[in-house]
Order: C-alpha cells, then structure tokens, then sequence
C-alpha cells in the first residue's frame, strides 16, 4: 500500500476503536438503566437481603453510574474485563472457556457457507436461467428463508432422534471424552459438530450462492467479458479468469459480513444444541443480569463485526488495484 | 374442521389467487411490470402473502376453534393431524391450526409494523444525512456505523429481558428502532446522486422549501431501494421476533405468535412434530414470499433493465 494507504489504515483503525468504545457504552447504559438487579435472580425469586448488600457492596454496584462506568473504562484499558457475578470467577476465564467453542462452530459453518455457496452460485451462473439454475434457484431461496432455529430442531428430530445418526446436544461424549486428549476424543467432537454446523452452513450457503450467482451475472455483462470472448480467448479461461476473479471481489465483502452473522446466528444454535459457546454464555448472562459477562460478550461481537468490515475493505484494496487508486476517498462507496 | 371453516379456507385460496390473477393480468402491459412477473416464483410468492393476510384477517371464520381453547388437555394433547384438527394439537390440546391462523395476525402484524418504523426512520434519517452533508451526515454516519456494529440479537434480548412483561407495541417499537440502520445507509447514497441532479436544482431554483425538495422531488426517485428493503424489512422483523418469541420471552404465551408456538411445540418435538413443524413452516413460507417478490421488484426498479 501506498502513503496515502497508511494514512487510510490509520484512520480506519482510530474509527474501529471508537465504534467499538461507543457500543461497550451503549450496552453499559441499557444494562445498568435496567430494572431489577444481579441478586434479582432469573425469575426474579427474592434473594436472600444480605447477600444481596454483600453482592452490591463488593463490586460497587450502589455507586453512581459514572462513577462505576470509569471504574469500568480504568479496569478495560488494564485488560481487565471484570468479575462474573454468576460463575463467580473473572471474566477471562469464562471466555476463554467458551470462545473455543464458537471458534469451532463458526469455522466448520463457514467453511460450509463457502465451499458449498461459492460451488453453487458458480454453478448456477454458468447454467444461467436453464434447469439446473432454475431448481437451484428455488431450493436456495427456500434454505435462505428458513429460521435457523427451526431448520436446527427440524435436523435434530431426523437425524438426530429419528434416525439416531448424530448426537442430539453437546459438545462432546460426556463419559469417554469429557475433554478432548485423544484422537478418538477429536472424531467425537467433529460427531457433535456436524448437525449445528450444518444448520448454520446450510443456510449460509444458500445466502451465499444467491450472492455469489448475482455477482456472476453482473460480472458477465461487462464489456471486457466481450472483449475477451471476442478476442478468442476459450471460454474456460473467460469464466475462471476473467469473470470468476471479478466476481470474487464482492465476495470479499460478502466474508466481512458473514462473521458476524455466524455470531449471532450461533445465539440461538448453541442454545438448541446445548453447545457451550459465547452466544449461550451472553444469554444466560443477560438472564442472570450477570453485567461484566454481558458487556464483555457486547465487546466482542462488535470487535468482529467492525475487525470483518475493515478486514474486507483491506482485502479488497490489495485484490483491486482500482480501488488503491482513490483509498483516501470516500470508504463507505466500498462497503455499500 | 367444519363444513363452515373449509368452505371459507377455499373462499380465501380464491380470492388470493385472483387476486394475483388480475395484478398480473394488469401488470402485463407496463414493461417494467412485466419484468416483475418475469419469475414464476413472484407470482407464487404474492400469492402466499395474499392468501396469508387474509387468512390472518378473516381468522375467526377460518379457524375452527378458540387459539387459547384447551378442550382436553388429558386425551386431546400432541394428536397428530386429523379431520377435526388438521394440523394436529399441541401439548395443551390446542388446535395447532386455529393457533397458526391466529398467529399470523401477530406475526404478520409485527413484522409489517416494525418494518414500518425501520424503513421510515431509515428513510428519514437517510435521506437528512444524504441532503445536508457535511457535519450532520458525518454524525448521522457514525451513529449508523455504531448501530450496525450492535450485536442486535444482544440488544433486543437485554431490552425485552431485563424490562419484564413489555408491552406488545414496545416490542414492535425496540425491534424497528433496532433495524433501519442499513436501509438508512441505502437511502443517503441514493439521496448523495440525486441532489445534484438538474431536476433537483430546478425544483430549489423554484423556490421549494427543503421538506418539499427531499419529500417530493428526491425520495420518489429514490423508491427502488426503499420499497426492495421494505420487502426485507418485514421478514427480517417476523423472523427477529420469532427468534425472542422461541427464547421465551416475545410476545407473551396465551397470544399466539409462530415464534412462540415453535417454543412450545420444541419441548414436545418427538411426540408431537407437528406442533413444531406447521408454525416455523409459516414463517419460511412467508419470508421465502418476501424474498421472491423483493427479487422481482429489484429486477422491476433496476434501471439498467430499463436500458436494455
């Protein structure tokens, strides 16, 4: 990248953190204007009044509210992310144990996503409006529409139930391989792996197919693909050469966007499959009014959603030498 | 089901289908209308959503029993599909059709309320951003990177859950003030074209005061994108309050919403599918429709198409 290119990253990293700041103080506000309190409990049983006084006394929770955001900013710029009322442990700790495992759900759907939707929009572009794309088409609008919580309790009832081929929850066998330290153990989680990654996948991929098959076509009506054709070039090299690379760049764009969705998407996945993830570890959190996991959760998921756009946006200055040209000028023509 | 119930059920299939019939048949003379029907798909698509809003509306002549009704909750609970209960009972003996019938009065309602609230804040703020420029947009633009970066299954989860037993148009309201930002997005590059354009300065040169210009002379122009997210909009709304219904704490139980009708139906899914299977089948087939028709309407408002 040029000068003016690290002048553009610069200015895109300082508006990543603010956007970031900015959502951590957002969710601080709404979950401390909140009625009721971490004591309050789940359904809101009457808890024992001392504990509660402890509980509030300990972590400073009978402060102002600027008081304790500042207490919290201090703590964040240590690295420290807080104290989870719930698990009674830091934070860290319970990110740490859970990250591991929406990594790996997000990672096998993706992969899913994109094998399967990019072969299939690829597919359908160069079937363009015959058979083949025709059913494609429909059967990916229909996956595309589809509830993921509902495709996911549909897969669990007949492959898990039914049929009996896939476990119906968990992260793993809870008798042999209670942790993963063998390579049985790393077989019997892929086994687990499969019906939520396929939920997630599935629906991905036909999101991605109907986007990568529209990418195509808008690629094929441009004038270097008749330029190309005309000059003779075979029609092999004009469909991976020409019109697959151009196509591939809104691709990118389709990627920074698709992390995050894989996020929020697992909320209610890891919920159905009992997969110890983030997504659970945030609902359980806001239900439990456990603050500190609530923020940290919040914390992470814009860090992906803004760390996707601007990985994109890099991505796609260094595959568009067009783009590098005017990098300075405005980047949201880029994203929209 | 009654000779009653069925005979307003074909009554309803009718209608939808001519309904769509005579769009079509009128649509066929405009090219750019034409275009819209081009894909069998929109046809099929228009005429679910027609078929479902009124279904939704005339519920109580097509529902052959109370939504809320649990006639034996002992020996009628999760029997399948039969002639008196179409679609089966649920756990509570419920009929599952009378529930996805009244259902869509909820669903369709929210989805088409929130919707509303989004694309109109998203419009309005889009537009204010595109027109003025300068400071206000780029503040206008921040606020909207900040939203899109809002994990927003989080922030409906925190709203709904921490304020218990939320009025229903609270819920619709949090859902549309959490959804406009991409719309809003759409709008100030279409509004950032069309400002410049001579129409526009002919419209200021004239005297038109700036609520005119924006309201008048450039957001018409700028429908395309508005109405495609529209059509989005609404299954993205249903499918959001799906989402918090299934997590228990939607639109509350004895009101029937699909959402939460999958939620009860899940604990029963083995024994009774049926309950779980009917509802979320609803909602697919309805975003599946808006999908279709948004394809068609962006192949319809495309102006490239009208080049060619």
């Amino acid at each position: 990248m040029t000068g003016g290119g690290a002048a553009w990253l610069v200015r895109r990293l300082i508006a990543s953190v603010a956007i970031i700041f900015a959502v951590v103080t957002f969710v601080f506000i709404l979950i401390h204007l909140a009625p009721g309190e971490p004591c309050t409990g789940q359904a809101g049983e009457p808890a024992d009044p001392v504990v509660c006084h402890q509980l509030k006394e300990q972590f400073g929770l009978g402060e102002s509210l600027p008081t304790q955001y500042w207490r919290y900013l201090v703590a964040l710029a240590h690295g420290n992310l807080g104290y989870s009322f719930s698990h009674h442990r830091p934070v860290r700790d319970d990110l740490a144990e859970t990250i591991p495992f929406t990594l790996q759900l997000a990672g096998a759907a993706l992969l899913l996503d994109f094998l399967l939707g990019l072969g299939l929009g690829i597919y359908q572009s160069v079937r363009v409006n015959r058979l083949p794309d025709v059913v494609l088409g429909n059967v990916t609008l229909f996956i595309y529409s589809l509830p993921t919580f509902w495709l996911a309790l549909l897969l669990l009832l007949v492959f898990g139930e039914k049929l009996g081929l896939f476990p119906v929850g968990g992260p793993n066998d809870p008798i042999f391989c209670p942790v993963v330290d063998s390579f049985y153990c790393v077989t019997d989680r892929l086994w687990h792996l499969i019906l939520p990654a396929a939920t997630l996948g599935l629906v991905g991929a036909a999101g991605t197919a109907r986007f990568q098959r529209a990418a195509m076509l808008e690629v094929a009506s441009q004038d270097y693909m008749r330029t190309a054709r005309a000059k003779g070039v075979p029609e092999r090299h004009v469909v991976l050469r020409h019109q697959l690379r151009n196509a591939l760049l809104s691709f990118i764009t389709r990627f920074g966007l698709a992390l995050p969705f894989l996020l929020t998407g697992a909320v209610l996945i890891e919920t159905i499959f009992a997969w110890p993830g983030m997504g659970r570890l945030a609902v359980d959190a806001i239900f439990a009014r456990d603050y500190p996991v609530v923020t940290a959760t919040a914390l992470i998921a814009s860090t992906v959603v803004v760390t996707g756009n601007l990985l994109a946006d890099i991505l796609l200055g260094i595959a568009d030498p067009r783009l590098r040209v005017r990098a300075s000028a405005d980047v949201d023509a880029v994203s929209a | 089901m009654t000779p009653g119930t069925w005979l307003a059920l074909l009554v309803a299939l009718v209608l939808a289908r001519e309904a769509v019939r005579l769009l079509r048949q009128r649509a066929l003379k405009q090219e750019r209308w034409r275009r819209f029907f081009r894909h069998r798909t929109t046809s099929w698509g228009l005429g679910i959503l027609a078929f479902l809003v009124i279904i939704a509306i005339a519920a109580p002549l097509i529902a052959p029993f109370d939504p809320s009704a649990q006639p034996d909750i002992i020996h009628l609970k999760n029997r399948p599909p039969s002639w008196t209960f179409i679609l089966g009972t649920d756990v509570f003996s419920r009929d599952v059709w009378s529930r996805v019938v009244y259902g869509a009065r909820v669903s369709l309602g929210i989805g088409a309320l929130g919707a509303l609230v989004a694309v109109s804040l998203g419009t309005l703020i889009g537009a204010v951003a595109g027109y003025y420029r300068r400071w206000v947009d780029a503040v206008l633009m921040r606020g909207v990177d900040v939203g899109l970066a809002l994990p927003r299954i989080f922030i409906l989860l925190m709203a709904v859950a921490l304020w218990d037993g939320l009025p229903f148009w609270i819920l619709v309201l949090v859902i549309g003030l959490t959804s406009w930002f991409g719309t809003s997005r759409l709008v100030r590059a279409e509004v950032l074209s069309l400002r410049e354009r001579d129409f526009v300065v002919a419209a200021r040169a004239l005297g038109a005061d700036t609520p005119r210009v924006i309201f008048r002379h450039i957001l018409p122009n700028a429908a395309a994108p508005i109405i495609v997210s529209a059509a989005l909009g609404v299954g993205n709304v249903l499918l959001l309050e799906a989402s918090l219904s299934f997590l228990g704490i939607g639109v509350a139980p004895p009101r029937p919403t699909w959402g939460n009708m999958i939620a009860d139906g899940a604990s029963s899914l083995y024994n009774a599918p049926w309950s779980t299977l009917f509802p979320g089948l609803a909602i697919s087939l309805v975003v599946m429709s808006l999908n279709a028709v948004a394809d068609g309407l962006r192949d319809a408002l495309d102006p490239r198409e009208e080049a060619a």
